[in-house]
């Protein structure tokens, strides 16, 4: 890090800060907790972009398998639920499984020619139909305890924590079946083929009631700090806001919030601790010559595939990671709030910006564009106020153009997008 | 009869449909496979480019509706479409010399380009939603049937009857005449043969004094006429919303892939097969199997593979299956 790349991370820290006393701290900490997310993010993205030219647009599909992560391990189980159709569930997947097993086998062992095409195509509509009979009716009979409370399986009923490390391990699991069968692929390829994994993902959380209560949300996940309730009650916190001279609900908000920066700065400081021993060690240099000559790194031995592989993984791993902490943030997994301009295309323009490649680049990026994201709005707000303040009262136009401030971010993240890439093709800090 | 009755449920409920999304896939997916022959790379503007086209003739077709005017039978959106077409190519002329023109002059790596049209994505998304709201609008007037069901019973006497939109015809007849300009232009005039030149061999176009800036003009402003008629053929079978056309991206991207990035006759191929694959799978087949299967087989269930919540799975997984058997595409595209 240079004197500049400090002034660039002060400016930001400068902006938050602002915020804070400009508008109010609760919102100054809401931007800087998304922003460490973000960050987190940011720099999955560059470890698959910036040091192996991987390029993912399916970041969403990962971030919500994290989500989905921390709800597996956090929620209460419902005993009932497993009791109806956890075995059937269970069952049915593995028939599911085993029939995919199966055909790939059966690919592998029979000769070539028509008959293995038909062989082929007989056990997986053969399969289809037994993997169906053993799944609907147990996802039926979980679906129907009591629907309006749980009607899924729940979680672990583990300490929300451990749901974080197993978010990332879902994200790899499914980076590693992507991988494999599209890595090979061209760059725009990889690109239509990860955007159509992410639909998938955000499909099946949608549908699959039994799993995460599809469209109904699952709301309520345990936390990892303290409850703001639980905290106007305790008398030493009262204590402490008075000598602080601030009001115990706001104070008690505050704190909370505090908590939570406090976990994610940890994460987030360890995270770019590793990235840059990675890319500073050899096995980052291997990477950015694959990157920049593929070729000439297969002459020198190096498996391009198995590497590509690998930091595709870990790349999508550090995404499901901040997935499902931004799922413990909100308490709550909301599969119809996944919008790929949102989670995918918006942190690839925090890696662009912020210069991909280079790790403090990638976290700076994070979170100057989440400022930009939710401050682009009162702003836009504002201009629109003063740009319409002489019209009439209650016109049509006027009207319109005050409902449509709340687009001015996307055109926002295009132009500063456009812009960087123009004048700064490197990002704010490029890559050494 | 049975059989009959099956058969006018199928088409009705699987052929037409299917046929006219197809028809509206077909003309997205050769937009950007002119896109990537020419300028060679992935446009992921492209569902947005078809939003802010069908934006304009929206906005057209209320201001001839205010004034009165109309086709008759036929949605007045044919009458605005010159103007959407004129706008969005003009819309497209102008990122082409505010953008990517600098870009294109520098020769970058493809892949940049790509990240230069999430800018534009990004651009464009927000302006239209700007304009016009993220909301569903409706802009389809004139006659909606051509045959409604209660006709066709009366007309046949079959139990089952089988409908056919105004807009269902209407996209397949004007995807046929456009396809056709399209080849003809393609194969036929010496723009075209020289647009083929340029996507077949930039160097030696160059050399054999083709003007490069006139033929990527003459693209942007043939994708503008493209994805406009496609956007609007598509609002008016269903419905006009800025998100919906931002996710069709993955389908059209899908057929143009499964037909070969580049080659036109394949982005027509895939479109059909990408449509006719989500509707069949997605489709309940009770009634039908019921008619066809002998007394006592019937279906208890509905028969429907995967619920329609799935289709993207679809396009999906036909692409990726075409891709691991047939990395060029059915008709043998480029690959750069």
């Amino acid at each position: 890090m240079t004197g500049r790349d400090a002034l660039l991370f002060l400016a930001v820290a400068a902006l938050i800060a602002g915020t804070g006393v400009m508008q109010s701290w609760n919102s100054a900490l809401f931007i800087l907790n998304y922003g460490l997310i973000s960050a987190i993010m940011a720099l999955g993205v560059n470890m698959q972009w910036g040091y192996a030219g991987l390029f993912n647009v399916g970041v969403m599909g990962f971030t919500a398998l994290g989500g989905l992560g921390a709800i597996l391990v956090a929620m209460p189980p419902v005993r009932e639920a497993w009791a109806a159709g956890g075995l059937g569930v269970l069952g049915g997947l593995a028939i599911g499984l085993g029939v995919i097993a199966g055909a790939i086998w059966l690919w592998r062992k029979l000769p070539r020619g028509r008959l293995r095409g038909l062989a082929l195509v007989g056990w997986l509509i053969a399969g289809f139909f037994v993997y169906r009979a053993v799944f609907d009716p147990a996802v039926d009979a979980i679906e129907s305890v009591n629907p309006a409370a749980t009607g899924y399986l729940g979680g672990m009923g583990l300490p929300v924590l451990l749901g974080w490390p197993v978010g990332a391990l879902l994200a790899a699991g499914a980076a590693w079946i992507i991988g494999k069968t599209a890595l090979g692929l061209r760059s725009d390829y990889l690109a239509i083929a990860t955007l159509g994994i992410a639909e998938i993902t955000i499909a099946i959380l949608k549908n699959e009631d039994w799993l995460s209560r599809g469209v109904k949300n699952v709301i309520g996940v345990p936390r990892p700090v303290p409850y703001e309730v639980d905290l106007q009650q305790n008398p030493d916190f009262i204590a402490l806001a008075d000598r602080m001279g601030m009001e115990v609900v706001t104070a008690s908000t505050i704190a909370v919030k505090l908590a939570y920066a406090g976990l994610f700065a940890v994460v987030l400081v360890l995270l770019i601790w590793l990235t840059q021993a990675a890319l500073n060690s050899p096995w980052g240099r291997m990477m950015r010559a694959i990157r920049d000559n593929e070729i000439a790194a297969e002459a020198m031995g190096k498996d391009v595939k198995a590497r590509h592989l690998q930091v595709f993984i870990l790349g999508s791993a550090i995404c499901g990671l901040a997935g499902a902490m931004m799922v413990t943030y909100d308490s709550q997994l909301v599969p119809s709030a996944y919008q790929p301009l949102r989670f995918t295309f918006l942190i690839w323009v925090m890696v662009i910006v912020g210069g991909s490649g280079n790790n403090f680049g990638a976290v700076l990026g994070g979170f100057l564009i989440w400022f930009l994201w939710v401050q682009v709005e009162p702003a836009g707000t504002a201009f629109m106020t003063f740009v319409t303040s002489g019209m009439a009262e209650g016109s049509a136009l006027k009207e319109h153009l005050m409902d449509s401030v709340a687009h001015m971010r996307l055109l926002t993240m295009g132009v500063v997008l456009l812009v960087v890439l123009r004048f700064f093709p490197r990002g704010l800090i490029p890559e050494r | 009869m049975e059989l009959l009755n099956a058969l006018v449920v199928f088409a009705n409920f699987v052929l037409i449909p299917a046929t006219a999304y197809g028809a509206q896939l077909a003309l997205g997916a050769l937009g950007v496979t002119l896109i990537y022959g020419i300028l060679r790379f992935s446009n992921f503007a492209h569902g947005d480019t078809m939003a802010f086209g069908t934006m304009v003739t929206v906005l057209g077709t209320w201001g001839l509706q205010n004034l009165g005017i109309g086709l008759g039978p036929l949605p007045t959106a044919l009458l605005a479409l010159p103007l959407g077409i004129a706008v969005t190519a003009a819309l497209l002329l102008g990122t082409d010399r505010v953008v990517y023109r600098f870009y294109r002059k520098q020769r970058v790596k493809p892949v940049i380009l790509v990240i230069v049209s999430m800018g534009v994505m990004f651009i464009l998304n927000g302006l239209v939603r700007f304009i016009i709201g993220p909301d569903d609008q409706r802009f389809a007037d004139g006659e909606r049937f051509i045959i409604t069901a209660r006709e066709f019973k009366t007309m046949t006497g079959l139990d089952e009857g089988l409908a056919i939109r105004t807009t269902q015809g209407l996209t397949v007849v004007t995807a046929v005449i456009v396809v056709a300009l399209l080849f003809w232009f393609l194969n036929r005039t010496r723009t075209g043969k020289s647009m083929r030149a340029f996507s077949d061999n930039e160097d030696l176009a160059l050399l054999s004094g083709i003007n490069p800036d006139r033929v990527v003009a003459i693209t942007w402003i043939i994708v503008a006429a493209l994805a406009t008629i496609a956007g609007v053929l598509y609002g008016l079978d269903k419905s006009f919303k800025p998100f919906t056309y931002f996710q069709l991206l993955l389908p059209i991207f899908a057929a143009a892939i499964v037909g070969g990035l580049g080659s036109p006759l394949g982005a027509i191929a895939g479109g059909f097969v990408v449509a006719y694959s989500e509707v069949t799978i997605t489709y309940a087949w009770k009634k039908v199997l019921g008619y066809t299967l002998p007394e006592g087989l019937e279906p208890g269930g509905l028969v429907q593979l995967l619920s329609t919540d799935y289709k993207f799975a679809v396009s999906f997984v036909i692409l990726v299956i075409v891709l691991l058997f047939r990395p060029t595409g059915l008709f043998r595209g480029k690959s750069v």
